[in-house]
């Protein structure tokens, strides 16, 4: 996994709440036995005119000039600014990957679902929950100054760009811990296989049924 | 002992090892597998030269992509989409490398996942079941503690038979007195969104309790929590009683004879203890529940069938006012509108809400002796698994829906997120017994209207939205 330590970057205003993870990645593409290649993809039925479908050149397919991501500085944006509940529906980790891919590097919300807020982790994306009133007033200053940059910096928790205002913001310690490193969970549980053995011995004497 | 909740014995049940920031490593009973979100977990393994921690915990099926017409026999071969193909074929070949058991497309226990589960006995009380699917919180209506995970975490479970978790916290609803004729768990389940939002529950898990609750068939309690997670609770619960311990009696894969009582004895713990603290409470009157209809693109814009459709101008949160907007747009609605002036092109009955037996007889009922109304292009009747087609067809519903012009189909997702060649073209309306009506979910520009299997085919009869109470 790629590690998350200080970011800088353009932030793009996507203003509507309850975004599923339906429209950040269409089912089409979840057809991919692959990891890669979702970028193209994210927001697909917003971000084109013309349905899109597998296999089809995608460069040629007439974008939708009134959709933000389609607008410059926000085309270059790395920094996601949403409503709440933000990748509510389908657990879908490909709509991570899409975002991923398409190059965010993290999402500020009010607030996310949980499962997509699960999977952002496992993939360096940073979901930064902060107060409405925070993320209303991110909204104004985006929409007074486009191409306004914030550098996130997860070792000290901060966000800086608004202003001399220094925003905070919080993450699990764990969860931190594997960003910042880049570490992949697998591994690390895998050093406490003996206590999952140990486990499983006593589980099977209170409830061999589930074996 | 404290008063504890039916969540937090489960939790406390399967915790193997618990972090001094509050995160505990969960063991996972059961992971079930589809075709969609396990192709890059399975690489993931290959890649690190890992194999299943325990195989025989896990079950696999397709579902998402298979057709729904055409016969089954040819397995594969016979979906025409190669993209769709080519993800089945990887699952056929992942459980045959990995030895993992799988019921392929021509197999009768074939269906969706949420279907075959709880169908074979796989699902059992007081299990904690993982799927990379939102709507494994289905399984709690057995007393299991269920969740949806995304493919790492797939991955995650499929090496190490474990996932490191954050103890959600307790929500309490509690649907007091009896629902009218008419009205079903769908409704119960809408009305409750409505109620609290799709991001009422986040963060929590959804205990169901209340007499309309315990009043429900295990099908019933199944449609309930299969959509805690459109309430933003990644699992729902409802305790164990002994409707729930009759429905695993004698499944395929339920435990047999004194080790099935021994287990039965164990399970009927599974409840919350009397003055169990709940850190929130909703309550709502079963009585004052009427059918359901969704009426704009997420899941709490829903209203009473004898309503209209609201009006933008009246919401105070101008966040929420601009989505009703967008939603409308959309959706080709306008405000005040009357629910029931909605006519519609298409009617979808199945996906893992409203597929099993019950909710096919449900619909059945509304249908005997009519026709499908002339301006309804397509209804069609998915069921959830080809156990449940045939214990249909051989109660002979399959004719009643023949021959009212519905069409009969070989179980699978279909429609519900439109991944097989079924689908709505752009513009068109649907009344839909799935789970979302997202933009796009059933096909782009395809416009969903979320109800029970009664109302929708008390829909496709009209050519509009009805109240099947008074049909």
């Amino acid at each position: 996994m790629q590690a998350f330590t200080q970011h800088t970057g353009i932030v793009a205003p996507l203003d509507r709440p309850n975004v599923d993870t339906d429209a950040i990645i269409p089912k089409q593409y979840l057809k991919s036995i692959h990891r890669t290649g979702f970028g193209p993809h994210a927001f697909d039925d917003w971000r084109y005119l013309e349905p899109g479908e597998p296999g089809m050149d995608h460069s040629k397919r007439k974008k939708n000039p009134d959709f933000v991501l389609n607008q410059p500085p926000f085309d270059r944006a790395t920094i996601l600014l949403a409503r709440e509940n933000f990748g509510c529906g389908s657990s879908r980790e490909h709509a991570v990957w899409a975002l991923d891919q398409f190059g965010f590097r993290a999402v500020i919300a009010p607030s996310f679902a949980d499962i997509f807020f699960n999977n952002s982790f496992k993939n360096g994306l940073l979901p930064i929950v902060l107060p409405s009133e925070t993320v209303d007033r991110l909204f104004q200053a985006v929409t007074a100054r486009p191409g306004l940059e914030l550098t996130i910096d997860l070792e000290s928790k901060t966000i800086r760009g608004l202003g001399d205002e220094v925003l905070t913001f919080d993450v699990d310690d764990f969860r931190r811990y594997c960003l910042l490193h880049g570490l992949d969970d697998i591994g690390l549980t895998l050093r406490h296989a003996d206590e999952i053995r140990a486990y499983e011995a006593r589980r099977k004497v209170e409830a061999p049924w589930l074996f | 002992m404290a008063a504890r909740t039916l969540y937090d014995k489960l939790w406390e049940m399967h915790v193997v090892r618990q972090e001094d920031d509050g995160t505990a490593l969960l063991y996972i009973d059961r992971q079930l597998v589809h075709e969609v979100t396990s192709p890059q977990a399975f690489e993931g393994l290959r890649l690190a030269g890992r194999q299943p921690w325990r195989r025989e915990a896990m079950l696999a099926v397709p579902d998402h992509n298979v057709p729904t017409l055409g016969r089954r026999d040819a397995g594969v071969e016979g979906i025409a989409d190669p993209v769709s193909r080519e993800q089945v074929a990887t699952l056929d070949a992942n459980c045959a490398e990995f030895k993992i058991v799988e019921f392929k497309m021509n197999d009768v226990r074939q269906g969706i996942v949420h279907v075959v589960g709880p169908e074979q006995g796989f699902t059992l009380p007081g299990m904690t079941i993982v799927c990379g699917d939102s709507h494994t919180s289905t399984h709690g209506a057995f007393g299991a503690l269920a969740f949806g995970i995304g493919t790492s975490e797939v991955e995650h479970v499929m090496a190490t038979q474990t996932l490191i978790q954050k103890k959600a916290k307790n929500m309490l609803v509690r649907v007091n007195g009896h629902v009218g004729p008419g009205v079903s768990a769908k409704d119960i389940i809408l009305a409750i969104i409505g109620k609290i939002g799709t991001a009422g529950g986040t963060g929590y898990t959804i205990e169901f309790a209340g007499e309309a609750i315990e009043a429900l068939s295990m099908e019933g309690r199944m449609t309930l929590c299969n959509m805690a997670i459109e309430a933003g609770a990644r699992a729902g619960l409802v305790a164990v009683d002994e409707k729930t311990i009759e429905y695993v009696r004698g499944r395929p894969f339920a435990p047999k004879g004194e080790m099935f009582e021994r287990a039965a004895a164990a399970w009927r713990e599974l409840r919350s203890d009397p003055g169990a603290p709940f850190d929130r409470v909703v309550e709502l009157n079963a009585a004052d529940i009427v059918p359901q209809v969704t009426w704009g693109t997420s899941p709490e814009m829903v209203v009473p069938v004898t309503a209209v459709v609201p009006n933008p101008d009246q919401e105070s949160d101008p966040v929420k006012a601009n989505g009703m907007r967008k939603a409308l747009a959309y959706m080709g609605l306008s405000a005040n509108q009357p629910i029931e002036s909605i006519a519609i092109d298409k009617v979808f009955i199945g996906s893992c809400t409203n597929s099993r037996i019950e909710d096919i007889r449900a619909a059945a009922a509304v249908i005997k002796g009519r026709k499908k109304a002339a301006s309804v292009k397509l209804a069609m009747v998915v069921p959830g698994s080809g156990l449940v087609k045939k214990q249909a067809e051989e109660e002979g519903l399959d004719k009643i829906f023949m021959e009212a012009g519905f069409e009969w189909r070989e179980p699978g997702c279909s429609m519900c997120l439109a991944m097989n060649a079924d689908r709505l073209e752009p513009g068109e309306r649907c009344a839909s017994t799935s789970n979302r009506n997202f933009e796009g979910r059933q096909g782009q520009g395809g416009r969903t209207h979320l109800v029970s299997p009664a109302m929708a085919a008390a829909a496709a009869i009209a050519g509009h939205f009805v109240d099947v109470r008074h049909f």
